[in-house]
């Protein structure tokens, strides 16, 4: 059972046609990477892979979404559920106007885990997984915000850990971070892909060819190409993919 | 326009300026011989020094437009390439410059019918229409005149092969100057050697354009 898996999948914002007959599939503990100039409709795949275009009201999809083999926009399924196994990582580190700990355990309390002992390990361990835990072990309590914004993105992704998905989307995850900050997430993608399928939106090239297994190219809200990163960014068989890599457009 | 462009532009000028030279340190031996002039003789000796340079100039070229602009796909390729071709094409200067070094220290008449003997001419005939395929395929970015050039090789290797022979004969038929055609063989052995560095620069140009790795093909199906 693969963990993604799109077939013809078309959205429309209103009458703009901004997702044209996608069909990929994705397999399990794999860093993918989607590329494409701005308004491509990377990220607009990206969100219909946890229904984080349900909020738009203009938003219509055909086709279909399979993840872990169960159609996602099925009547049965439940948002929240979805949302806990498919975790999503944006661009700006969002932590909650909270602690530090009460980031991470808030949505397992939210859940409905109760026991302390079980939230602060569950706690520990995320913060452990998302390479953070050396910086804030003395400091759960202080303010999230506090933290610095390569930090704050960690926690954010110790916060997706934490409910125990098994994909993580990521948006632009290190576009507002300064390169040491970029570096300690790329490394962290890189720990975690042996446990989770990735899927990771950016516009830096070097970071998709760096992160990636596999790269998808979006151009005009079509799959211009789609295969292993290693050929993408040696030897694309799509011209427009070579120009968009090369920097020719885009 | 892509920021890489004008480096990548002067990159590839500095290829086939690279080439033009080398082309023409190949010709100006044809003509040392053909003229029985060692002031041409000499010239090759001069020039070689600017075709060192040039190598250096395209490495430095290389190292920056991977330091600055970390290309990727035919951008990486051509700089690849390049590399390669450089230094391909230094070594072949350097079979222009051991041949001139002989031809600049006046051989003698015998010196020159041997040349002849064992194709000397011929050879070298053969290396600067091999070289100028290559600058067209350069130029034109085009794999035809690289893959046609591939083929003018195995002219070279029967050259190779024949010259072996009359090699032998002429060592027989002179022996107190075996020591000199011998030195005459390992030129042609050079020119033969500098067929099959332009042949790999076939290679590397159809490398670039095309994606597409033709050396080692051999050891690739086993």
């Amino acid at each position: 059972m693969k963990p993604i898996e799109a077939k013809n999948v078309n959205v429309f914002y209103g009458e703009n046609h901004v997702l044209k007959d996608i069909s990929l599939t994705i397999k399990e503990n794999t860093v993918t990477a989607f590329i494409g100039p701005s308004g491509c409709g990377k990220s607009t795949f990206l969100r219909t892979l946890n229904r984080m275009n349900d909020y738009i009201e203009s938003f219509r999809k055909k086709g279909k979404v399979y993840i872990n083999g169960k159609e996602i926009y099925d009547k049965d399924v439940r948002v929240e559920d979805l949302r806990r196994k498919v975790g999503m990582v944006f661009q700006k580190p969002n932590p909650f106007p909270k602690t530090i700990y009460e980031n991470v355990a808030y949505g397992l309390k939210i859940h409905g885990m109760k026991d302390k002992a079980e939230i602060d390990a569950r706690v520990e361990k995320s913060l452990k997984q998302a390479v953070l835990w050396s910086e804030v072990k003395d400091k759960l309590d202080k303010p999230a915000l506090s933290l610095s914004g390569g930090q704050q993105q960690r926690l954010c992704i110790a916060r997706t850990l934490a409910v125990k998905p098994t994909i993580i989307l990521m948006d632009e995850p290190a576009s507002a971070l300064d390169p040491l900050s970029t570096a300690k997430i790329e490394e962290l993608i890189h720990e975690l892909k042996e446990k989770y399928t990735i899927v990771i939106v950016t516009h830096n090239m070097q970071q998709a060819a760096r992160v990636s297994d596999r790269t998808a190219f979006f151009y005009l809200g079509e799959l211009v190409e789609y295969d292993k990163t290693s050929v993408i960014f040696t030897h694309p068989s799509n011209k427009q993919t070579e120009n968009y890599i090369t920097g020719r457009f885009g | 326009m892509a920021a890489i462009e004008p480096e990548l532009q002067v990159l590839k000028e500095n290829l086939q300026d690279m080439l033009a030279m080398v082309k023409s340190q190949m010709e100006n031996c044809i003509r040392a011989i053909a003229k029985r002039d060692t002031s041409i003789a000499r010239q090759v000796l001069d020039e070689e020094k600017k075709i060192n340079i040039q190598e250096l100039a395209i490495d430095r070229d290389c190292e920056n437009i991977l330091a600055l602009f970390t290309p990727v796909a035919t951008d990486l390729r051509l700089v690849i390439a390049s590399l390669r071709i450089a230094n391909d094409l230094e070594r072949i200067a350097d079979s222009a410059k051991s041949l001139a070094k002989v031809l600049s220290e006046d051989p003698g008449k015998r010196h020159y019918k041997w040349m002849d003997d064992l194709k000397i001419p011929d050879m070298l005939e053969v290396l600067v229409s091999m070289l100028r395929d290559m600058g067209s395929a350069l130029r034109d970015e085009d794999t035809k005149p690289a893959l046609k050039a591939v083929k003018k090789d195995d002219t070279l290797n029967d050259y190779y092969k024949k010259a072996m022979k009359t090699t032998a004969d002429l060592i027989i038929k002179n022996p107190d100057d075996s020591k000199s055609i011998l030195s005459l063989f390992l030129m042609i052995r050079n020119l033969e050697r500098s067929g099959d560095l332009t042949k790999n620069i076939a290679e590397e140009i159809v490398f670039q354009i095309e994606a597409r790795v033709l050396k080692h093909q051999k050891l690739k199906k086993k």
